[in-house]
């Protein structure tokens, strides 16, 4: 083990992913996915003592994580919303086994789920990007990917080819994946480029299909996992930052927070990007992955697109990235679709990944990233000694 | 010049601070916040100077003139009252002064955008605000 580990995770909870709800509740979707991670781990519902919850629970505007407790009758000693859009995931997970190590509590669920119903309310945002982006016609998240993307292309001559292949790379991965949202509907580099633009240079299968769907895990100390069901897969690294809100205030449009959120997190696991069995990186479009390969230190900045046509990328590759399909291949349940990728590595890393187990999976680099490429946090996930 | 006035879209809602910049814009003036203690120049409009923390702050007329730092040529709008317009382009804009603000791209054909290319502001009626747009330099300015 290249680092104490100050926490593990236990169990895994996943609903299948559907286009549309009807009649759901969030509140309902949450107990469903919690009870099926806390089954996973097999422990007692009453042995769950930390709760952390997301900020978009459709019934209560306030007292969230109460709100959610009470519904599922447990009464927690450490219950927190975590609030860092599609960061939430992976940033749950430090902040779980913090506690832990802390003393606060024992066994921390952490949840994320999201309806999609028919009729759905508008944002009632009052907050800078209301004011000074959407007035001018910058609505929703597409632009906040499109213009890092257009500046890439711009300064290291990038093409739409090679942004293409990320998102093929994601379709490939997919096919062996039966809840992904696209297992039976690869798409070639081709088929991408001949997608509509959405807003250019993003074409639409460069963007993640919204789905509904739940993630969870469950976090207990090191000493904890060792007595149950499956070998444990340790929290070896993290490292978080938050850099800005708005894409005008970005300090760089082709460098992002997540650079040093994964310094941080292989520091402290005492590792480096290429010695990782699996890159699980968030992938809410393709210029997200090119910029994390990049931030990563796999290869010079602005080189991605020769670092993909070099090497391979599914679970029998050289570098096997996002081999659930990732978000463009599983589909994007909302802030759960970041948690996609820690349910992931901690299928590959106990094993049990089925057919498309990596051989010998033993380190996995988990990211996540909200907002317009402004809140960012980096995992490093190990396999049992 | 506006193609977009008779679109029924969000305008922006004005805070205390935010003000000044929108009624210098209805009468043609482009405006930003300046630090009284740094000389930081500031957009978007704040309380606090976001480098120094000072509140003491002045509002400047500014150059209007810029850079495109990036662009996106708009087909599916995430607003559907922008769906009328489309395709338009949206660009962040590095100011003369420093920061950068997003804004509308109007008087070019979006094949012929450029990252790189110096735009000046156009104050372009959209509902009951004036807002600033940019368009390519003229020689004149």
């Amino acid at each position: 083990m290249a680092a104490r580990s100050p926490g593990a995770i236990a169990g895994i909870g996943e609903l299948k992913p559907v286009r549309r709800t009807q009649g759901a509740t969030t509140l309902g979707l949450i107990a469903e996915t919690v009870r099926l991670a806390v089954e996973d781990a097999g422990l007692d519902k009453d042995a769950i003592d930390g709760l952390l919850v997301g900020p978009q629970v459709g019934e209560t505007p306030q007292h969230v994580p109460a709100t959610v407790a009470e519904y599922l009758g447990i009464q927690p000693r450490m219950a927190n919303v975590v609030d860092l859009g599609g960061a939430s995931g992976a940033g749950m997970v430090w902040r779980a086994a913090a506690a832990i190590a802390a003393g606060m509590c024992d066994a921390v669920v952490c949840v994320l789920a999201n309806t999609r119903e028919d009729e759905a309310p508008r944002s009632p945002n009052r907050n800078p990007i209301r004011e000074f982006d959407v007035p001018f016609g910058a609505s929703g998240a597409n632009i906040s990917y499109a213009l890092p993307m257009q500046r890439h292309m711009a300064k290291y001559e990038s093409t739409p080819a090679q942004f293409a292949r990320i998102a093929a790379a994601a379709r490939d991965n997919a096919q062996l994946n039966p809840l992904a949202i696209f297992y039976g509907h690869p798409a070639s580099v081709d088929d991408i480029l001949a997608s509509p633009i959405i807003a250019s240079p993003l074409h639409l299968y460069e963007i993640v299909m919204p789905v509904a769907g739940g993630e969870a895990v469950v976090v207990v100390s090191a000493e904890r996992a060792r007595g149950l069901k499956h070998p444990p897969v340790h929290l070896l690294g993290a490292g978080e930052k938050v850099t800005h809100r708005a894409i005008s205030q970005a300090p760089s449009l082709t460098s992002g927070p997540l650079k040093p959120a994964m310094q941080q997190a292989l520091a402290r696991a005492g590792v480096g990007a290429s010695a990782m069995s699996l890159l699980s990186f968030y992938d809410c479009y393709t210029i997200m992955v090119a910029m994390t390969i990049e931030d990563a230190g796999l290869c010079a900045a602005g080189g991605f697109g020769r670092w993909i046509e070099e090497h391979s990328l599914g679970h029998d590759g050289d570098f096997p990235l996002n081999t659930h399909g990732g978000q463009l291949g599983f589909g994007q349940p909302d802030l759960a679709g970041g948690m996609t990728h820690v349910v992931e590595a901690v299928r590959q890393l106990r094993h049990d990944a089925g057919a498309r187990q990596i051989r010998n999976a033993q380190l996995a680099l988990v990211t996540g990233n909200g907002a317009t490429v402004s809140e960012a946090t980096a995992l490093v996930l190990g396999a049992d000694a | 010049m506006s193609e977009f006035e008779s679109l029924a879209v969000p305008g922006p809602i004005p805070t205390r601070v935010t003000r000044p910049f929108w009624d210098a814009a209805s009468e043609g003036r482009f405006t930003l916040q300046r630090c009284d203690t740094c000389g930081a120049w500031i957009f978007y409009p704040r309380s606090h100077c976001p480098q120094c923390w000072s509140p003491r702050l002045s509002w400047q007329e500014a150059s209007g003139r810029g850079m495109v730092k990036s662009f996106s040529v708009i087909y599916r709008p995430g607003h559907p009252g922008w769906a009328a317009a489309a395709p338009y382009v949206v660009a962040l804009i590095e100011l003369e002064e420093g920061p950068t603000m997003l804004s509308t791209l109007v008087d070019i054909a979006p094949d012929s955008v450029k990252v790189g290319m110096r735009v000046a502001v156009r104050f372009v009626p959209v509902g009951k605000f004036a807002l600033p747009m940019f368009a390519p330099l003229s020689r004149s300015e």
